[in-house]
């Protein structure tokens, strides 16, 4: 489905980066062992930086939350109403939750195992992780 | 009239913080006049109605209420900003020149239009000469107020005025600038607090509180009594949107039957964008007693955030949106904080005016602050009772937001109205003894704690 082609800057550039190749990057601090999202510049707990790195998962979910939008003000979303977001949460980064768009009033539900796929956004091309039902 | 001290940040009059006890003024300070504008749903353009104006309205309205000599007004606290983001200026409009005309202005053009310096209110307020404070505050009237509360309670001023003011143009609300790019940049294009990517403002609080539906095995249905409810109570607030509008209640039908926006999040979960200012007056309790209104006493006040030397924001969030976890354990740290302060505890109050736009968030309130005996997971339950203003346990007298049009102070004056015993129609049967009233959300927010005896319970 059409959405917004999101702009990598310094921040996220590696996230986008692995997006392209079709791969999923999370921040990961290993004094705190904790992992984060959305992406910062240092640690949000120990304002660390030398042990924070993307480190690179599967990026297999659960299914946390969803909304099935029907109204929306960003254009770019308009032509495909309604659609459904998806809240996930990644089994391997304990805390990090995604969002995912499913084209539709989604069959989802609350605890559903997904994956992550890789879509094209239109205006540049640039690519997002967005997530799909197992079964 | 010299120039006041201007603290661009109230940072440090919020208790934010675990462990401060009771406040140390507890039943010192009084809230006592109330100041409305009239609420239209969006600016019609003439220098009468600029936000400015109706701000200056409320004020002297406010001062008016509590019969005070405008020149004993020393504190003044405001928020700058007069949308939440929403209504932006045009871009390229040209103000009318009635309205440059009519008041007087400052540097900025949009002053006292889409937005409200504290330069700007007082060269236009000039009967409040003997203001010595401003306090610059952000995001509602819950912070403005409180401000207000704390800076009297500390002796920084004997009359402080908490103005908050919300501007509405014309056009559809939030369907301009960056919503109509084909590309996203910033937190947005990670759907931080379920903005950009997610695509609709109640997402966040939509899929929370689909949550909390498959957490406790409750349907939406049952917020039907509570939307019900809050917009009977909201016709009865005459300052309110509708009341003003299209007074029609609402009934169950109407809001099963209302369109979705993020479902499970209807049109009738989404509060009304206005254009409203309000006002009030708080003062010392020895200065309450001899006013034109009776005073309702402060017992405590707290809220959740982070205030941090001038810094003050909401909490943080572990990933991108607010969890229900994370939003059910806030509010009830915040709850603890808010009993604590007024030393009261929940079955003092004979009413609630907790936060509700969006409807969902009055659910999470409610369990939080235990109102009425009601536990996590019970609010929905607790709607189907008699949840009305001559019931045992009146919910929202004020009609919220939900029934008044997104102000986030309705519930404000309520309270005080209530403890004042001068509601009027919104009267609540049960006497109004002590009283609860704040918001907004789980991650940022003040309470405070109202009481018709200084002593309190
Ligand atoms: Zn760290």
């Amino acid at each position: 489905m059409p959405r917004q082609s999101p702009v990598p800057e310094t921040v996220d550039r590696e996230f986008f980066a692995a997006a392209n190749r079709g791969r999923l990057v999370v921040q990961y601090c290993g004094r705190c062992d904790r992992w984060q999202y959305p992406p910062t510049t240092r640690c949000p707990v120990c304002d660390g930086a030398e042990s924070f790195l993307w480190r690179e998962v599967e990026g297999r979910g659960t299914v946390y939350s969803f909304a099935v939008v029907h109204d929306t003000q960003i254009a770019s979303l308009r032509a495909d109403l309604p659609y459904t977001v998806v809240v996930v949460s990644l089994d391997e980064c304990p805390g990090v939750l995604m969002l995912s768009h499913l084209p539709g009033a989604a069959d989802v539900a609350i605890g559903q195992a997904v994956r992550p796929r890789f879509a094209v956004t239109e205006a540049t091309g640039q690519r997002v992780p967005e997530w799909e039902p197992l079964s | 009239m010299t120039a006041p001290q201007v603290r661009e940040s109230a940072a440090g009059l919020f208790r934010v913080d675990d462990g401060l006890g009771v406040w140390p003024h507890r039943g010192r300070v009084a809230a006592v006049g109330i100041g409305h504008s009239p609420t239209a749903r969006r600016w019609d353009g003439a220098a009468e109605t600029s936000i400015g104006a109706w701000t200056i309205l409320a004020v002297r309205r406010a001062v008016a209420d509590a019969g005070v000599d405008p020149a004993a007004v020393d504190v003044l606290v405001l928020d700058r900003h007069t949308t939440g983001g929403g209504s932006p200026w045009p871009e390229g409009a040209e103000i009318p020149r009635e309205v440059a005309e009519r008041f007087r202005p400052t540097d900025d053009p949009l002053d006292g239009v889409a937005r409200l310096s504290p330069q700007w209110l007082l060269a236009n307020l000039p009967e409040l000469s003997g203001v010595k404070l401003v306090v610059v505050t952000t995001m509602c009237m819950s912070m403005a107020l409180t401000a207000a509360i704390e800076t009297v309670g500390r002796g920084h001023g004997t009359t402080a005025i908490a103005v908050k003011a919300w501007h509405n143009f014309p056009g559809r609300y939030g369907v301009r600038g960056a919503n109509a790019d084909p590309t996203v940049s910033g937190p947005a294009k990670h759907g931080v607090r379920g903005a950009g990517i997610a695509g609709a403002n109640s997402f966040m609080n939509a899929m929370e509180f689909r949550r909390y539906l498959f957490k406790y095995g409750k349907s939406r249905e049952m917020m039907a009594p509570f939307v019900v409810n809050s917009r009977a109570n909201g016709l009865l607030m005459p300052e309110g949107y509708w009341a003003q509008h299209d007074p029609r209640p609402l009934t169950a039908a109407d809001y099963l039957g209302s369109r979705m926006i993020a479902d499970p999040s209807s049109l009738l979960d989404n509060d009304l964008p206005v254009h409203a200012a309000a006002a009030y007056l708080v003062t010392t309790a020895e200065r309450a007693v001899d006013l034109r209104q009776p005073p309702a006493y402060v017992l405590g006040h707290a809220g959740s955030g982070v205030a941090r030397g001038d810094r003050y924001d909401g909490l943080p969030y572990r990933s991108v949106v607010e969890t229900l976890e994370e939003s059910e354990a806030w509010a009830a740290a915040t709850a603890r904080r808010v009993y604590e302060s007024a030393a009261v505890r929940a079955d003092d109050l004979a009413f609630e005016n907790c936060y509700d736009g969006f409807s969902f968030l009055h659910p999470f309130w409610l369990e939080a602050f235990g109102y009425a005996g009601v536990r996590h997971g019970e609010a929905l339950d607790f709607y189907q009772g008699d949840i009305g203003l001559k019931g045992p346990h009146p919910v929202s007298p004020s009609g919220g937001n939900i029934g008044g049009g997104r102000t986030r102070f309705w519930g404000h004056t309520d309270s005080i109205q209530q403890i004042q015993q001068r509601a009027g129609a919104r009267q609540i049967g049960r006497p109004a003894t002590i009283g609860l009233s704040g918001g907004f959300m789980p991650y940022w927010s003040n309470f405070v704690i109202w009481s018709r005896d200084p002593d309190g319970p």
